[in-house]
């Protein structure tokens, strides 16, 4: 077999904690290492929910800001649709759509996305700014990382901006 | 040995990435049967996997929708 060395490279910045977007940041990144790209996905903002270990909504963080934020966000079970979220009833219709068309679901996309060992990375200043520790998140996350080094790591790389 | 995967019901990006874990399981030699439908599966599953080193050893019609690709790891 002869793999060839030069893999191109997509670092796609997932700020959005919007579902939708979510789906699309994964869909492009489990796409593009299945693909024989070398993907980083650097969470920050509103992304970082979906990092969370706990999935639903846990008062994380000291302050009581900090507390109320973390518990209004939620996790990955708590993203908002776009458009149309209708107080969160939306993201599960749609899950329920995406299931009866054979697409897959945001939490098929992730454990994919593990699967196919794509970099995962959190911004340290959105983690700091929400009070989240390293160890309020799934294992997977690799680093926390600030913008020097997400650029360093990112050079030659397609930078997706989500 | 040969294995056999189904990508016909799933849809994209589940259809690269399905291929992409099979092959990764197997060992250097090993051969993989996919079925997968015409269209985005069947211009690009072949093409990424040429891409990654692997051989597309034969590519044949089974039906008007549907393709079945041999490729060895």
């Amino acid at each position: 077999m002869n793999v060839p060395t030069d893999k191109k490279k997509i670092s796609i910045v997932c700020f959005s904690g919007d579902f939708d977007k979510m789906v699309a940041a994964f869909t492009i990144a489990t796409g593009a290492a299945a693909t024989n790209r070398e993907v980083t996905m650097f969470f920050t903002f509103w992304g970082l929910n979906a990092l969370k270990k706990d999935k639903g909504r846990i008062a994380m963080g000291k302050s009581i800001l900090a507390k109320a934020f973390n518990f209004l966000m939620g996790g990955l079970n708590n993203l908002p649709l776009s458009r149309l979220n209708f107080f969160g009833a939306s993201p599960k219709l749609m899950s329920m759509m995406m299931k009866q068309h054979n697409v897959a679901t945001l939490p098929e996309l992730v454990e994919a996305a593990h699967a196919l060992d794509i970099r995962i990375v959190a911004c340290e200043m959105a983690m700091k700014i929400l009070e989240v520790e390293k160890s309020d998140m799934i294992e997977e996350v690799q680093d926390v990382v600030g913008v020097a080094t997400f650029l360093n790591d990112s050079e030659n790389s397609h930078i997706i901006f989500i | 040995m040969k294995h056999f995967l189904d990508i016909t019901n799933e849809t994209c990006p589940m259809t690269f990435v399905k291929v992409k874990l099979q092959l990764a399981k197997m060992d250097a030699g090993e051969q993989l049967e996919v079925l997968l439908n015409k269209g985005e599966p069947l211009e690009n599953v072949p093409r990424s996997c040429e891409e990654q080193g692997y051989k597309v050893l034969s590519n044949e019609p089974t039906d008007h929708e549907k393709h079945l690709i041999l490729i060895e790891k």
